[in-house]
C-alpha cells in the first residue's frame, strides 16, 4: 500500500512538470507584452524600457525563463503583481478562503443532496420518485452555472427581493444578524454550484446502486432474511460508493475552477473573480499563479481518487 | 439418392419454409436495431425534434425575420415581448429575436466543429494506441492522462484572452474566435473519446473476424478501418453527441465571462453577458437567451441517452 502510493506520487511529478510546460508556453507563444502599457507611457524613453526588460529576463532564450520560473513556481513564490505592486502569494491568501468557503459548502450540499436521492432513485427504479429525480437531474445538469444564476437573481433578487444578488467580504453587521447575513449571502451563489454537482452526482450515485443491486451478494443477504434497510444500506451502498467516491474526489477541482463563473456573477471576492480580474489587467503572474494553482489540485484530487479507490476497494491489486 | 423418404422431404421442405419467412420478415441491421430502441425513447425523440426546429429555425430564421439585428434605434430601447419583437429588444433598440437566431447559428456551429475537432483527434489518438499497443500505447496514454489532469476553464480562459485579438487581426469578428474557440474546445475535449476508442481496439484486435480479415492478407489500413473502427462507433457517436452539449456549454461559458466572442457578434453566451447590467429594467434579456441554450443542451443530452441505450447490444431487445 505504501509503496503503491509512493509510486503513484512520483508518477505525478512528471504530469506537474508537463502541465507547467504547458502553462508556459501558452504565456511564451502569447502575442502580448507585459510592458505594453509602458510602451505608452510618453515619459518612459525606449531605452529605459529596454533596460527594464533587460533587468526581467524577458529578452532571455524561452528554456532558461522556464527553468527561473518553474523553479520559483514550485517554491510558491508567484512574484510580484503587475497591478497592486504587492506579493502574488498575499493575493492568494486573501482570495482562497472565500472560495474554498463557497466551494466547499456547494460540494457538501451536492453530496449531502445526490447520495440520498440516487439511492433511492435506484431501489425504486421506475417510480414515479425515479422519474422525477431523474428527469430533475438531466434538467440540472443542461442548464449552465451562469445561466442558472442569472435566473436565480432575476426570480429571487429582482422579483421576490429575498436575498442579496452581490456578495459582500466587507459585511460589519454584529451579532445573530451579522452570522445570518452572511450566511444569506452565500444561499444562491452555493446553491447554484451545489445544483450542477448534485444532477451529475445523482446519476452516477444511481448508475452505481443499480449495478450492485442485482448482484448475488445483494440477493444472499437478502436470502438469508436481513431487513431490506440493511440489505440496502449496508451491503449494496457500501460497494455502490467506491466508484462514488472516486468521482467525488475527482469532480473537486472542477467545483473549484467552476467557481469562476458563479463567482464572476454574484462578484463573490474569490480566486475565480481574481483570474478575471487578472486576465483583464493584463497582471500576468497573478494569471500564472492561479492556473498553476488549479493544475496542482487537480493533479492532487486526482492522485487522492486514486489512493482513495485502492484503500477501500481490496480487488485492486498494487502489483 | 433416389429412395429419400417423403417424410425427409417435407421436413427440408418446412425448414425451407421457415427460413424464408424468417428472412422476408425483416432484416435487421444493426442501425435498423438502434433506429428500433431509439424510437422507444419519446424523450430522445423529442429532443430530435426539438433540435431538428432550432437547427431550421437559426438556419432559415435569420433570411426570413424581417427585423435586422443590427439596425440600432434608441426609441424602441429594452422594450418587451410584443408581436413585432417577440422577444423584446435590447439596450440599443436591436431585435433579440433576430439576435438570439443569428447566435444559434453560431453557438449551434461551434458546438458541432468543436466536437468534430475533438472526435477526429480522440478517435486517431485512441485507435493508434489500441491498435498498436506497447510503447505508442503507452506514450499516448500518458499523454491522455495530462490532458485530463489541465484545469480546462482556467487554461481557455487564458488562451482565449492571450490569443482572441491577434486572430481576430487575421480572420475577422465572427471567423477568428471561432477558428480559436473551436481549436481550444476540441483540444481539451478529445480525452475521454480516446479513451473509449482505445478499449474497443483492445478488445476488437483478440476478435476471431479480425484474425479472419488477417489470414485473407487484409492490410493494416483495411483492417483499421472497414473492420475495427465501424465496430467501435456505437460509444463513440454518444459520446460526441454528448460533446456537441458541452461544447455549447463552454463558449457559452466563455463568452458571458467576456472571453468569447466580441460584443459585436451574438452568441447566446454572449447576449447573456450584456444582459447582466439590464437585468432589472430588462429580464427577457436573460431569459430567452438562458432558454434557448437550456433548450439546446437538454435536447443534446436526451438524444444523447436515447443513442446511448440504442446503441448498446446488452439492452437491445428482439
Amino acid at each position: 500500500m505504501g509503496r503503491y502510493i509512493i509510486r503513484r506520487l512520483v508518477t505525478a511529478i512528471p504530469t506537474l512538470i508537463a502541465i507547467s510546460m504547458v502553462i508556459f508556453a501558452i504565456l511564451a507563444l502569447a502575442p502580448g507584452d507585459p510592458l505594453s502599457d509602458l510602451a505608452l507611457n510618453p515619459s518612459v524613453p525606449p531605452e529605459v524600457r529596454q533596460r527594464i526588460r533587460e533587468s526581467m529576463g524577458l529578452d532571455d532564450p524561452i528554456p532558461v525563463r522556464y527553468a527561473r520560473w518553474a523553479s520559483s513556481m514550485f517554491q510558491l513564490d508567484f512574484g510580484y503583481s503587475f497591478r497592486t505592486r504587492g506579493p502574488v502569494i498575499d493575493l492568494l491568501k486573501q482570495r482562497l478562503p472565500t472560495t474554498l468557503y463557497i466551494s466547499g459548502s456547494a460540494f457538501l450540499l451536492a453530496i449531502l443532496i445526490a447520495i440520498p436521492i440516487g439511492v433511492l432513485s435506484a431501489v425504486r427504479q421506475y417510480s414515479v420518485f425515479d422519474n422525477v429525480a431523474t428527469t430533475l437531474a438531466f434538467i440540472g445538469f443542461s442548464l449552465p452555472t451562469f445561466a442558472t444564476g442569472l435566473l436565480f437573481i432575476l426570480l429571487f433578487t429582482i422579483k421576490l427581493g429575498w436575498l442579496p444578488s452581490i456578495y459582500r467580504s466587507t459585511l460589519d453587521t454584529e451579532g445573530l444578524a451579522g452570522v445570518w447575513e452572511r450566511i444569506r449571502q452565500a444561499i444562491m451563489p452555493v446553491t447554484v454550484l451545489a445544483m450542477f454537482q448534485a444532477a451529475a452526482l445523482m446519476r452516477f450515485v444511481r448508475a452505481s446502486m443499480l449495478e450492485n443491486i442485482h448482484q448475488d451478494y445483494v440477493r444472499t443477504a437478502r436470502a438469508k432474511g436481513l431487513a431490506e434497510r440493511n440489505v440496502i444500506g449496508k451491503h449494496a451502498l457500501r460497494n455502490a460508493l467506491i466508484p462514488v467516491i472516486t468521482i467525488i474526489a475527482l469532480s473537486l477541482p472542477g467545483v473549484i475552477t467552476g467557481a469562476v463563473v458563479t463567482e464572476q456573477i454574484f462578484k463573490v471576492p474569490g480566486m475565480g473573480a481574481l483570474l478575471i480580474t487578472a486576465i483583464q489587467n493584463n497582471d500576468t503572474p497573478v494569471v500564472m499563479a492561479i492556473t498553476f494553482m488549479f493544475s496542482i489540485l487537480v493533479v492532487f484530487f486526482n492522485l487522492v481518487a486514486d489512493v482513495i479507490y485502492g484503500v477501500l476497494d481490496p480487488r485492486i491489486k498494487y502489483s | 439418392m433416389a429412395d429419400v423418404s417423403d417424410a425427409q422431404v417435407q421436413s427440408s421442405g418446412a425448414a425451407a419454409l421457415e427460413m424464408g419467412r424468417l428472412a422476408s420478415k425483416k432484416s435487421r441491421s444493426l442501425w435498423s436495431d438502434a433506429w428500433h430502441q431509439f424510437r422507444k425513447h419519446t424523450l430522445a425523440v423529442g429532443g430530435v425534434v426539438v433540435l431538428t426546429l432550432l437547427i431550421v429555425a437559426t438556419l432559415l430564421g435569420p433570411i426570413v425575420w424581417p427585423e435586422n439585428m443590427k439596425t440600432i434605434d434608441f426609441s424602441k430601447s429594452t422594450l418587451g415581448v410584443s408581436l413585432s419583437h417577440p422577444m423584446g429588444t435590447d439596450d440599443l433598440g436591436r431585435d433579440l429575436f433576430a439576435r438570439v437566431l443569428w447566435g444559434g447559428r453560431i453557438s449551434l456551429a461551434v458546438g458541432v466543429t468543436a466536437m468534430l475537432v475533438a472526435i477526429l483527434f480522440g478517435t486517431l489518438i485512441g485507435a493508434l494506441s489500441g491498435f498498436f499497443g506497447g510503447f505508442t500505447d503507452s506514450a499516448l496514454m500518458r499523454l491522455t492522462d495530462m490532458f485530463i489532469s489541465l484545469p480546462t476553464l482556467p487554461l481557455l480562459l487564458l488562451a482565449m484572452y492571450l490569443f482572441r485579438d491577434s486572430l481576430i487581426g487575421k480572420f475577422g469578428q465572427t471567423l477568428g474566435p471561432f477558428l480559436l474557440l473551436v481549436f481550444l474546445i476540441g483540444i481539451t475535449n478529445w480525452m475521454p473519446v480516446a479513451r473509449l476508442v482505445r478499449a474497443s481496439f483492445l478488445s476488437l484486435k483478440e476478435k476471431e473476424f479480425i484474425e479472419a480479415a488477417n489470414c485473407i492478407g487484409a492490410n493494416r489500413s483495411s483492417i483499421i478501418f472497414k473492420h475495427m473502427l465501424p465496430n467501435a462507433m456505437g460509444p463513440v457517436i454518444v459520446a460526441a453527441t454528448l460533446a456537441v452539449g458541452s461544447a455549447i456549454i463552454s463558449e457559452s461559458t466563455l463568452s458571458f465571462l467576456g472571453l468569447g466572442f466580441p460584443p459585436d457578434v451574438p452568441t447566446w453566451g454572449q447576449l447573456l453577458n450584456t444582459s447582466i447590467n439590464f437585468m432589472e429594467i430588462a429580464p427577457h434579456m436573460v431569459i430567452f437567451p438562458a432558454l434557448m441554450i437550456f433548450l439546446a443542451v437538454l435536447s443534446i443530452n436526451y438524444v444523447g441517452d436515447g443513442l446511448r441505450d440504442a446503441l448498446d447490444p446488452r439492452k437491445t431487445t428482439g
